[in-house]
């Protein structure tokens, strides 16, 4: 049977079983990959439906659109569903599902059926949250901070904390498989020197979600049991103390940027070298640098506490590790570019989006500066110069490295090309658009307006009309790659086992790859990003 | 499994059917076990971090309201306490032997000590359970019930507030539960692993289950070793 | 001009310039790096674009380049680290003589005591180059009062007390906001800061009904709860005299030795048993849930007010037991 089907069609991850049945009890991590890739795309949309929400209201400064506890509920769930049910589920659990057994040369992740069970605890914490979401809603802030959270608000806050408690517990696993995998499951000769810099990536940002995510879960479920048993831990007229509620939070929702944009760092540190044709800049650097950040990451949770009341020395200690924490980040954006240095620069739509990340994540990692310098922070702390600032490192670092991510693996996903001129398009309003929403966000951040404000005063509109003039291109600039990229799957030209001639693990299986990703376990014989021994890619099969 | 199909003629799977136990993706059965055990350890790391979050919470409070801490701390039960520490060494140890047996593949001796340890983890929860009824019984459990008015009558020169013991016994109640759901959640476990031994799963090259389940076991053990002093022995002095 | 399109926010206070020198750095090399970071690619993309027939020249990575490009944004970075701490230590460190305003805030609104008497409701009117010293705390959740001109905000917490200074250098109104998520009205809660010249704020502080100052209330209070059937400023009663107390080192029962700063004084108050002066018994009833916010501020403002005059306050160099000396000469 098998070789008849050879004959006609290739067998592959996509057509080895048909039926819903084969993909909801699949343990391919491959299949799982797409299940999450669907579930984030919805939360994605979810999300940005409320932020759509948000700035209509900001249009103008009274607040007339929504009430004022609905919009607080809006940005509370737009912050909640993009964080927990996007971001951090993002890259890791679609791109790094699907691609790091391929890249090490595995035939699947160590613990497949985990896999799978951590796809089932996202989704029953999803659906938790949606409930959460249509009886109601929730109003805390992605924040959650005590003791508004835990004895004032009247919403469903215990359902919510609840479901993000259990969302923690998909990351943990998803994270745990990573690790293993990396460690365990390596193809003969791949050395730790010789991996793929997206899987150093995804190693230290595994060990953020092994070691976080148990922290904020076990938080939340003290908000929860104050809640519900009226316990008092936070509740200082009860002797407790509010503020230990937010060193918790931090000490895990710091590192919890860093789970989001390592992944996007690990995307670009392929895309850069492949579209310049050349070995990696600086690779063993790169590769430390991942660590670095996970490292120094857990240490500088305090730093969103300058105002917070906290003593006058600990706040000089978390201002300088948040500055030491910056340099590692520096260090691979100098990489990246010299990667470039007598390269053979494509202008292909991954490359495009990296391209976008270099700029905005520089100017994202550049105004955190600001935020880890002391007397600046006092001002801008909670305006929207902090709104700004994470959204260049989140959106325009994470958002713009996934959507590189998704457009440079897409062949191998779906064993399609896409449409590269509408790509490119996407790429560039992406990135328009983008700045429109944002950066006028830091003047009025810096002009004092506080973030979650549901009416401001009259003299902060320009900016907050440009914003969401700027979030209506970005909108478009997001649904574009939904709608050409599912025409792909129909009418995309069938894409060849490696379209942009890269040099991973990957590349050298079909399009789409066998349901065990290799016909044979590989045996590697050279190091990573060794450019010099492919040919370039045909460009007229890139062009449609 | 039908995902095989795709690989039928893979010289991999073919290798693999003399050995039931070992998952199609893994090239041997070392690996797998390096695989299992490296994954519960590091699972185990973020179980340090789950109790870490606690204790840290604790570490604040008994810094900041020590005298409540130790008032409360005095009103556990010690007898109960020093005995359940005993029951889980002692299951520790049944533990470690039975990892010993599946090693050497005694199916026999390794069922029994499973079954010892599933009893130890029995008694452990049992009496943990009549403590808490004990203090539900006194009102320390807190929730909107909660009454420490006893204790601050019993200890008249150390002027307790009730709402600093009750920060106590929120801890206690949530350190010793949390411990609790993971003495459910092993005795589970290993239910499962003494079926498969009795089934006679195990032989001396396949044993990793019951090493992983044991890790397991080890650590939720470890976590009470902590658990009784800082909880139960903050200050006991003679005649205290 | 850009009454309706700022681009800057206006500095109104010693802290607002030294905070814009300071942005103004940041944003220079911040741009200079941004630039060089996006012509660098600009160029390398345009002159190392795809062309037919040339190959990419392979090059390993370079440990002199790496070690640079890691120590030499460091330095700069340790730059904006010390002139940033040292206008954080500035900004935490309230003047010794600095007037004092209580402020209580609550959902969805800020009240406001001057030492002087008068009270205000999401308004503060100060005077112009004097330099004052809030004293806040919350009745419910976390707030955070922030005002944009001054470049000063702190987070209001419920249960303690936390500070925050300014010096106000120009007259004029300006926003107070709360920075902090509080609740529905979060962006209700919002004020104005009236800066004014000496004489006109004269004129506003004796405009309004006659009202004892702060401290005048304060020790009618504690007569009223009946402190000082213990707390006698007379003789040593069954509670510690207080006079000279504030601002001094305490001698506790247990060894230990506590600044009285406004937070102890709260906790003495509120949870009398927590630290006990050395040489009394812990007889005093807690006043949690007896006295608000507003009375404690009250009652504080009073107990510091027997304290010596500013000058006197050196209280890091006084020796532990210094304050029943001051009880003795009083």
């Amino acid at each position: 049977m098998a070789t008849a089907a050879v004959s006609t069609e290739r067998k592959n991850y996509l057509n080895a079983e048909y039926g819903i049945r084969s993909w909801l009890l699949t343990t391919d991590h491959k299949r799982i990959a797409l299940l999450y890739l669907i579930s984030i795309t919805f939360f994605f949309f979810v999300g940005g439906f409320f932020a759509l929400l948000i700035r209509l209201e900001l249009l103008t400064p009274a607040g007339d659109l929504l009430t004022a506890d609905m919009y607080n509920k809006a940005f509370t769930m737009h912050g909640q569903i993009m964080v927990f049910f996007f971001l951090i589920p993002s890259i890791p659990a679609v791109l790094g599902n699907f691609l790091i057994p391929m890249m090490i040369g595995a035939k699947d992740l160590a613990f497949p059926r985990i896999n799978l069970l951590s796809w089932y605890i996202y989704i029953i914490a999803g659906g938790l949250y949606l409930h959460c979401l249509v009886s109601g809603g929730v109003d805390t802030g992605w924040t959650f901070y005590t003791p508004y959270s835990s004895l004032f608000s009247n919403t469903h806050v215990i359902e919510a904390g609840l479901s993000i408690f259990i969302v923690g517990f998909s990351s943990i696993l998803t994270g745990l498989n990573f690790v293993v995998t990396v460690h365990r499951m390596r193809a003969p000769g791949m050395t730790w020197s010789r991996l793929p810099l997206f899987v150093w990536s995804h190693y230290a940002t595994s060990i953020i979600m092994l070691l976080g995510t148990p922290v904020i879960a076990i938080t939340l479920l003290l908000v929860v049991l104050e809640r519900t048993l009226n316990l008092g831990i936070f509740d200082p007229s009860r002797g407790g103390d509010p503020v230990l509620f937010q060193h918790l939070f931090w000490f895990y929702s710091h590192p919890a940027v860093y789970i989001m944009i390592l992944p996007s760092m690990a995307v670009i540190s392929e895309i850069v070298p492949c579209f310049s044709r050349k070995r990696v800049f600086g690779y063993s650097f790169i590769a430390a640098s991942s660590i670095a950040i996970a490292a120094i990451g857990f240490l500088v949770w305090a730093h969103h506490m300058f105002v917070a009341g906290i003593s006058l020395y600990s706040a000089l200690v978390f201002s300088f590790l948040s500055f030491l924490v910056a340099v590692p980040s520096a260090v691979k954006i100098f990489n990246w570019t010299a990667t470039m240095y007598k390269g053979s620069v494509s202008f292909s739509t991954p490359m495009l989006y990296a391209f976008g990340f270099i700029g905005l994540f520089t100017i994202g990692g550049l105004t955190g500066l600001f935020l880890a310098t002391l007397g600046v922070d006092v001002h801008v702390h909670d305006t929207y110069f902090v709104i700004a600032h994470f959204h260049y490192v989140m959106v325009g670092g994470a958002v713009m490295g996934y959507l590189g991510g998704i457009h440079f693996w897409w062949p191998k996903i779906s064993g399609r090309m896409y449409p590269e001129a509408w790509g490119r398009l996407a790429a560039l309003i992406v990135f328009l658009g983008f700045n429109l929403t944002f950066f006028p966000q830091f003047i009025v951040g810096y002009l004092g307006m506080p973030r979650r404000y549901w009416q401001y005063p009259p003299e902060f509109q320009v900016y907050n009309v440009l914003s969401t003039a700027g979030a209506s291109i970005l909108a478009v600039g997001y649904l574009l790659p939904m709608v050409y990229l599912l025409w792909s799957l129909r009418y995309g030209k069938p894409a060849p086992d490696n379209p942009w001639q890269a040099t991973g693990l990957e590349w050298r299986t079909s399009s789409p790859p066998p349901t065990f990703n290799f016909e044979e376990t590989p045996e590697v014989t050279w190091e990573a990003y060794e450019y010099d021994t492919m040919p370039m890619p045909d460009e007229v099969t890139l062009e449609r | 499994m039908s995902d095989r199909a795709g690989t039928g003629d893979s010289p991999l799977v073919l290798e693999h059917e003399d050995r039931p136990e070992l998952r199609h993706h893994f090239a041997d059965v070392v690996q797998q076990r390096n695989a299992a055990s490296l994954g519960m350890w590091w699972f185990l790391g973020t179980e340090i971090m789950f109790f870490g979050g606690m204790f840290c919470g604790y570490l604040v409070y008994r810094r900041a309201y020590f005298p409540d801490f130790a008032a409360g701390s005095r009103s556990l039960n010690l007898i109960a306490g020093t005995l359940n520490t005993a029951v889980l060494i002692c299951s520790s140890l049944t533990v470690a032997l039975a990892v010993r047996a599946s090693q050497l593949g005694k199916r026999k001796q390794l069922v029994n000590l499973l079954l010892a340890t599933i009893f130890f983890g029995v008694c452990f929860l049992a009496i943990k359970g009549y403590e808490w009824r004990d203090e539900y019984i006194h009102h320390h459990v807190p929730t909107f019930y909660f009454d420490a008015h006893d204790l601050v009558r019993e200890n008249p020169n150390l002027h307790l507030d009730p709402q600093h013991t009750k920060i106590f016994f929120s801890l206690y109640f949530a350190l010793t539960g949390v411990h609790a759901l993971h003495m459910i959640v092993g005795i589970g476990i290993f239910s499962v692993i003494t079926f498969m031994a009795w089934r006679g799963k195990f032989n001396p090259e396949y044993h990793t289950p019951v090493e992983i389940a044991g890790l397991y076991w080890h650590f939720v053990d470890i976590v009470w070793i902590y658990l009784f002093p800082l909880l139960y022995l903050i200050d006991r002095r003679p005649g205290a | 001009m850009f009454d309706n399109f700022p681009l800057w926010p206006t500095s109104a206070s010693v802290h607002a310039r030294y905070e814009d020198w300071l942005f103004i750095f940041l944003t220079v090399v911040s741009a200079a790096m941004t630039l060089l970071i996006f012509a660098t690619v600009a160029i390398f993309a345009m002159k190392y674009r795809r062309r037919h027939g040339r190959e990419a020249t392979q090059i390993e990575g370079s440990l002199l380049l790496e070690i640079g490009w890691s120590i030499a944004p460091l330095g700069i970075m340790m730059i904006m680290f010390v002139a940033g701490a040292l206008l954080y230590f500035r900004m935490r460190t309230p003047p010794t003589d600095s007037d004092q305003v209580y402020v209580v805030a609550k959902q969805w609104m800020w009240k406001l005591q001057h030492m002087e008497g008068p009270r205000e409701i999401n308004q503060l009117h100060v005077p112009i180059n004097r330099d004052i010293e809030l004293i806040m705390t919350s009745q419910d959740v976390i707030h955070s009062f922030y005002v944009p001109a001054f470049r000063v905000k702190q987070d209001v917490l419920p249960g303690r007390y936390t500070t925050l200074w300014f010096r106000a250098t120009r007259t004029g109104t300006y926003h107070l906001f709360c920075a902090q998520y509080c609740g529905t009205m979060h962006s209700g809660m919002i004020g104005e800061v009236v800066v004014m010249d000496p004489r006109d704020y004269q004129a506003w502080m004796t405009s309004g009904a006659p009202s004892g100052t702060l401290a005048q209330t304060g020790a009618t209070l504690f007569m009223q709860l009946g402190c000082n059937t213990c707390h006698n400023m007379e003789v040593q009663g069954r509670g510690p005299n207080l006079t000279g107390v504030y601002g001094h080192p305490v001698q506790l029962e247990d060894g230990r030795v506590v600044t009285a700063d406004e937070n102890y004084i709260r906790e003495s108050i509120l949870q009398p048993a927590a630290k006990i002066v050395s040489g009394f018994k812990p007889i005093m009833p807690s006043w949690q849930g007896q006295v608000n916010e507003e009375q404690l501020n009250q009652l504080i403002a009073y107990i510091k007010s027997l304290s010596p005059a500013p000058e006197g306050q050196a209280s890091t160099s006084g020796p532990p037991g210094g304050n029943p000396e001051n009880q003795e000469t009083k």
